[in-house]
């Protein structure tokens, strides 16, 4: 089964090998895994879909937080969150046979970003399911697909969550999100619970 | 430091040094007195500036040997061993000491001289990427580029190695970050904090039903693992077991960890457990698994392994949890912690028809005392084993090779204290005896330290001889000599008809081999030239080897196949000279 797993790593050479490395050796298939900064200073965010059996998941979390860089994991298999995923998809397209493709962008509700003589691109966002109902509609109206380039999941929790392990070592927050200055005497709590014994 | 140069003081407690005056300085911080090493051109400043720090370097014969010195330093003293190495060859050398020290959890910290910043990646002499090729053999490495960058490192990799579950780390510094100058203040350098496995935690309710099954059990049995030894949870595992009067069972490298010859041991579980250990594992209602991780070796095919018991894991490393055994119960952190918060749920018992059961097990099947077997003019490993064992009074520090003189040490040597067996047991790495009995001997000098090895082992790093001979370390030295790589052997006897593929091996007349070094020897071939040879090794103040020549095709038994049940076990043929250690019932 597809599991989803949000890994907040320090922002370091080296580390996407580490992650990378540990799933090989589990020989457990990455199907996507996207990565970029994330809210806290220093922390970048990937996000990693994997095949593995069901009961995968306590292992590879728990291998994952055995990787030193690795400052908090979190299994988004179960949980209440949205999903998405971007796709850029290059159509040869003429004058006379991009009408249609409009159409189509329209009821996906995606984005004509480019428009050349022989082709257009086509922006579309959403989860998978949506992204693969364009590819087919456009592959059996027989629009050749020319490039198609997908981001991979990007998951988040619904609500108020946040990392509650960087909150408890108080991994600053990006400039940008500087604003909302944590509560010290909550995370202090947070810490005594996270050290567990 | 010492003489470490002061020419620029910035601020109080920092001066400026080379990286190379650092990495010594700061090994001098972390605690470290001796090193194992071998310089090289990309090591050499760091070798330049040692004269200047009070730290011992043993150079070794090659670096597969300093690692595994560095592994038995820590598995003897605790403290963390240091292996140091020059960059490509040297690095790579290193591999198979790291990835042995990876398998049982043993801090140790390698250093390894890289070509300079400026060329990495261009395929420069004697460059390799050895963090690449270490990713999955340490638990974690760094490269340092930067003079400024040595100390925090370094010392971040000592917290590293020695927090939560231990294990190898390894440290690529650029001679260009040797040859560079940067402030050094050791406190300032100090590492951010151990963080704690997110996922250990042992909740009470877990405790609480823990110890209601533990009150509870009929036929409950302890699992001693490495990990005893690791968090020192000595006291506590025996107030357990003999709160409950519970019966402790261990595997290769928990024993010490429980005294051998308490009443409430019954000696090595797994492939050459002794019978009643294992038949008692598969009768258990209840097993409390202390520190270990239910290695293949020691469970035989999941699909029988105590079939009637619950599980209990107490275990620091939240992977381990049902990896291979589904656990009833898991208690994740660190052992002596968690059953100090347990210990205090349980009561205390008088009588267990449990482990009167299991003594009678024992009690019939067992001919232990192998002393008294009438002198056949043949000679047994296991007589040499046992013959040290009463010796030495079993108080020596034994460092073993891999294959069947290493079971033989495991059943007949009988360890009281932990640290006394040094083995590789997880990846199972022959040639680790002699390196590892000289670091277990650097350690502890006060100790007795016997190296045993095969004599396919012993080649394999025997280059350490001259080691022993340059330190005159004070260690000695029993080969189990028959003529084959025994394990292979066997192996080839029960599953491969007999076919001797290779494992015929020849070897050197070892005792010359150690007069070459200026080590003395004598070879023995009877049991009663054993206690003789024994004793002018033991009065010998410095090396002694001896070269036992055993029986060519003796095989350890009892032996669980490789995916076998745990009861499944293949005994002694009856008319085999050698007395069983368990009978055939």
């Amino acid at each position: 089964m597809m599991h989803t797993f949000i890994a907040l790593v320090e922002d370091k050479p080296g580390v996407l090998t580490r992650v990378a490395s540990l799933f090989r050796r589990l020989n457990v298939n990455i199907v996507s895994l996207t990565v970029g900064r994330s809210e806290r200073i220093g922390v970048s965010r990937m996000t990693i879909v994997a095949d593995a059996s069901p009961t995968a998941s306590h292992r590879i979390m728990a291998s994952l937080y055995k990787l030193e860089n690795v400052l908090d994991v979190d299994d988004v298999g179960q949980a209440s969150c949205v999903v998405r995923e971007l796709a850029l998809i290059k159509v040869a397209a003429t004058p006379k046979t991009r009408s249609h493709i409009f159409e189509l962008a329209e009821v996906f509700r995606a984005r004509i970003v480019d428009l050349a003589p022989e082709s257009l691109m086509i922006e579309i966002t959403g989860v998978e399911s949506k992204i693969e109902g364009l590819l087919q509609v456009l592959n059996e109206s027989e629009d050749r697909i020319l490039e198609v380039s997908r981001t991979g999941r990007m998951v988040m929790r619904r609500g108020q969550h946040t990392s509650r392990v960087l909150d408890a070592m108080r991994v600053p927050a990006t400039e940008a999100n500087q604003a909302e200055e944590e509560d010290p005497d909550a995370s202090t709590a947070l810490m005594a619970e996270e050290s567990g014994l | 430091m010492s003489n470490a140069s002061q020419s620029d003081t910035t601020r109080p407690g920092t001066t400026v040094l080379t990286g190379a005056e650092i990495i010594w300085a700061t090994l001098e911080g972390e605690g470290v007195r001796e090193v194992f090493g071998y310089p090289g051109g990309a090591i050499l400043p760091a070798y330049d500036a040692l004269r200047k720090f009070p730290i011992r370097h043993i150079l070794v014969r090659h670096e597969q040997g300093a690692a595994h010195m560095a592994d038995g330093y820590a598995r003897a003293s605790g403290r963390v061993g240091v292996a140091i190495a020059t960059s490509g060859p040297g690095a790579t050398n290193l591999v198979t000491g790291i990835a042995t020290a990876m398998l049982d959890s043993v801090p140790i910290v390698c250093i390894t001289g890289q070509v300079s910043s400026k060329v990495l990646g261009s395929d420069a002499f004697q460059e390799v990427d050895i963090t690449g090729i270490t990713l999955p053999v340490t638990k974690h490495n760094y490269v340092v580029t930067r003079a400024e960058d040595v100390a925090p490192t370094l010392r971040e990799a000592f917290r590293v190695a020695q927090s939560g579950r231990p294990g190898p780390v390894l440290v690529d510094i650029t001679k260009d970050a040797q040859q560079g100058t940067a402030a050094f203040d050791f406190t300032a350098a100090a590492p951010k904090p151990y963080r704690p496995h997110p996922m250990l935690r042992a909740e009470s309710a877990a405790i609480t039903d823990a110890a209601a099954l533990i009150r509870n059990a009929k036929r409950p049995l302890i699992l001693a693992g490495h990990g005893i030894i690791k968090s020192g949870a000595y006291d506590q595992v025996r107030t357990l077991a003999e709160r409950m009067q519970i019966p402790v069972a261990s595997t290769l490298l928990g024993l010490g960890a429980f005294p051998a010859t308490h009443p409430l041991s019954l000696g090595m579980m797994g492939m050459h457990g002794e019978a009643w250990v294992n038949h008692a594992i598969q009768q258990a209602d209840l097993l409390i698994a202390c520190g270990m991780r239910f290695d293949d070796r020691v469970t035989g095919t999941l699909a029988t392994y105590a079939p009637n018991a619950k599980k209990i894991h107490i275990e620091i490393d939240p992977a381990e949890i049902n990896k291979n055994v589904k656990a009833d119960i898991a208690l994740i952190g660190d052992l002596r912690q968690v059953l100090e918060v347990l210990l205090p749920h349980i009561s205390t018992v008088n009588e267990s028809p449990w482990l009167r059961a299991v003594n009678e097990m024992k009690g019939s099947a067992s001919v232990r005392d192998i002393k008294n077997i009438p002198d056949s003019g043949h000679l047994y490993a296991a007589h040499v084993m046992h013959d040290l064992w009463r010796i030495t009074e079993g108080k020596a520090v034994v460092a073993t090779d891999v294959g069947q003189h290493q079971m033989w040490e495991a059943q007949y040597y009988k360890h009281n204290e932990p640290r006394s067996l040094i083995t590789s047991g997880g990846l199972g790495t022959m040639g680790f005896a002699l390196p590892s009995a000289i670091g277990a001997k650097v350690a502890c000098p006060e100790k007795e330290v016997w190296a045993i090895a095969g004599d396919g082992g012993f080649q394999m790093t025997a280059c350490e001889l001259s080691t022993i001979a340059q330190e005159n370390l004070d260690l000695n030295i029993a080969i189990i000599n028959n003529g084959f790589l025994g394990m292979v052997r066997q192996w080839q006897e029960f599953f491969y008809e007999k076919n001797y593929a290779s494992s015929p091996i020849l070897s050197p007349d070892f005792v010359k081999l150690a007069e070459a070094h200026g080590i003395p020897g004598a070879t023995v071939t009877t049991r009663k030239q054993v206690e003789a040879a024994v004793a002018a090794a033991r009065s010998r103040k410095g090396p002694f080897l001896i070269n036992f020549l055993v029986e060519k095709e003796d095989s350890v038994y009892p032996m669980i196949p490789a995916g076998a049940a745990l009861h499944e076990m293949i005994r002694r043929p009856e008319h085999d000279p050698l007395l069983e250690t368990a009978s055939d019932s």
